[in-house]
């Protein structure tokens, strides 16, 4: 079942799939699965066996309405008494990036398709405060909002068949960074030796949906070092 | 207890009914393909119903037993045998030790699935068992089957015990292997077949299609086309137009989500799809009809029939009710 919230992909939107995702987490209902924020919605899992069986020894006069009316009438009592401003403030998370040389092969596109020299695309790309609307595509991929539009780049017209983990690109007006090894069209300006995806640990990524992230410049000499 | 791998087959991997609790990280669900399949093999041989099986594609393995064991093979037949005897599906069956169960290709469906009594034991990764190839966790290594492999198995439970106990009583002797004269009711079976048709819900996105592409999706034929796997099935048919060109932003999809790329051809998402998705949703197939589609070759052709929410549901609340009364049946047989 999906709860939506208009189709816009802004702040205010963000906060409300916050706040639910917040409830869910916290007070999860019997036979519910899982839920999934995104852009403009949350989309909560049942399971409608559970709930069936549930409502099934509730209600003794036999009266048994399908699982997904059941599931509507348990998220619409959840959406009343949800009170605006419970959004708590954002982790910030700071992801050391060395940019450029063969980590980041499309620095210098970047830089000359803007008309900017590739030490004011790191200066850019390093400054800005990105806010990680959802994780999707790929375990631990962050969905970023908030990139400069002075360094943005479309696609590659061919996608490169793979893309080591930890690579930061840009693709339109959008950054991003790869958890693990895809197939990508991405422009590649850097890599990041912090792991994005961690399956041995609880939550499994370093990133969640309502974090702030942002990038510092390291060398090269920090990059292998922090690998060690 | 393990299964020693003589032959991997083409693509065998360890599966249980998925990695749920993760797709908010952006981690797959996975899982067996066929759910009833895999779901019917455990209670067989005594599971719970969602323990580890392995679920082999097209062409199957080749597995040496090294203590006695009973196992059920569900779904695709892929010619299994044992000792130059055919192994029949859908009911359990006692193997002795050391005995090598060869499967080949298969003679109708794509996925089978191999329960043992206990489980495959390999360990739990994020709350599951199952194979995810690409970040090679879960599974057997995170990878699927090769020669000389082990796989551990569980030990039984306290049923699995019984069933065992149960067919080796009644074993002649000579036999390669023994089993029971019953098997799941034809009438509890999904209906597999090469021309099936798989009942759909309206998708998120369906009122971006044009009226005819509608009617097409509702009536035409589909043909399964050959980049289909675990990820996703692509079809071809007529392609499916959109009323204007509109972009949606990324949201997330699940199994049986039917999403149209641009060039109109629909792809309905299996157990190894990604979390979120950025195409039109036009259709989702209903989870009853699942492993009619998991169980369709490359090359088959589909339909699809429109049916309600209530529908549905109804229709999945019976195909559990029908598992609960296999397993019941079970359990009155044997103990």
């Amino acid at each position: 079942m999906v709860i939506r919230f208009g189709d816009q992909a802004d702040i205010e939107t963000h906060h409300k799939v916050r706040a639910v995702s917040k409830h869910l987490a916290e007070h999860p209902f019997e036979g519910m699965v899982e839920y999934i924020p995104a852009f403009t919605s949350v989309t909560v899992v049942y399971d409608p066996v559970a709930i069936y069986l549930k409502d099934k020894s509730r209600s003794g006069k036999g009266e048994i309405r399908y699982p997904f009316e059941s599931v509507e009438r348990t998220l619409k009592k959840i959406m009343d008494a949800l009170q605006e401003g419970t959004v708590p403030k954002p982790r910030v998370v700071k992801i050391p990036v060395c940019y450029g040389e063969e980590f980041g092969p499309d620095l210098e596109h970047v830089a000359e398709l803007n008309g900017l020299s590739v030490d004011d695309v790191i200066s850019i790309h390093s400054s800005g405060e990105y806010l990680v609307y959802m994780l999707g595509f790929a375990p631990g991929f962050p969905y970023l909002g908030g990139m400069d539009k002075r360094i943005s780049a479309p696609r590659k017209d061919t996608p490169r068949l793979s893309i080591p983990a930890g690579t930061v690109g840009i693709a339109g007006e959008q950054t991003g960074i790869y958890p693990i090894s895809t197939p990508g069209g991405w422009q590649l300006i850097g890599r990041t030796p912090s792991s994005l995806f961690l399956p041995h640990k609880q939550p499994p990524t370093l990133l969640e949906a309502g974090n702030v992230i942002t990038f510092y410049p390291i060398s090269r000499k920090e990059y292998e070092e922090w690998r060690e | 207890m393990s299964i020693y791998v003589h032959k991997p087959g083409l693509l065998s991997t360890v599966q249980d009914g998925g990695r749920t609790g993760y797709q908010q990280y952006g981690v797959i669900v996975s899982g067996a393909m066929d759910h009833f399949a895999h779901q019917a093999a455990n209670l067989l041989v005594g599971n719970t119903g969602d323990e580890a099986t392995l679920e082999m594609t097209v062409i199957g393995p080749v597995l040496e037993f090294e203590r006695a064991a009973v196992i059920a093979v569900c779904g695709a037949d892929l010619s299994p045998s044992i000792g130059g005897k055919a192994v029949p599906l859908w009911r359990p069956v006692y193997i002795p030790a050391g005995a090598v169960l060869r499967f080949g290709s298969s003679r109708q469906g794509c996925r089978g699935y191999l329960a043992a009594a206990g489980g495959l034991n390999v360990p739990h990764q994020m709350n599951s068992r199952s194979t995810y190839l690409r970040a090679g966790i879960g599974g057997y290594q995170g990878r699927s089957l090769q020669a000389e492999d082990r796989l551990p198995v569980q030990q039984p439970t306290e049923l699995g015990e019984l069933i065992a106990g149960g067919i080796q009583a009644r074993m002649e002797e000579g036999e390669p292997f023994g089993t029971v004269g019953w098997s799941v009711s034809y009438e509890m079976l999904p209906d597999y077949g090469k021309h099936p048709v798989i009942r759909i819900l309206p998708g998120a996105q369906q009122s971006w299609f044009e009226e005819e592409s509608l009617k097409d999706l509702h009536s035409a034929e589909f043909i399964v086309q050959p980049q289909s796997d675990r990820m996703g099935y692509r079809l071809a048919g007529k392609p499916l137009h959109k009323v204007k060109q509109q972009e949606l932003l990324s949201e997330p999809v699940t199994f049986g989500t039917v999403q149209v790329p641009p060039d109109g051809n629909p792809i309905v998402l299996m157990a190894d799809r990604q979390t979120t998705g950025g195409y039109p949703k036009v259709a989702q197939v209903i989870t009853a009809d699942l492993p009619l589609l998991a169980q369709s070759q490359i090359g088959s052709s589909i339909r699809f029939q429109p049916v309600t929410l209530q529908e549905a549901q109804e229709i999945q609340l019976m195909a559990s009710l029908n598992l609960r009364f296999l397993r019941k049946s079970i359990r009155m047989y044997f103990v």
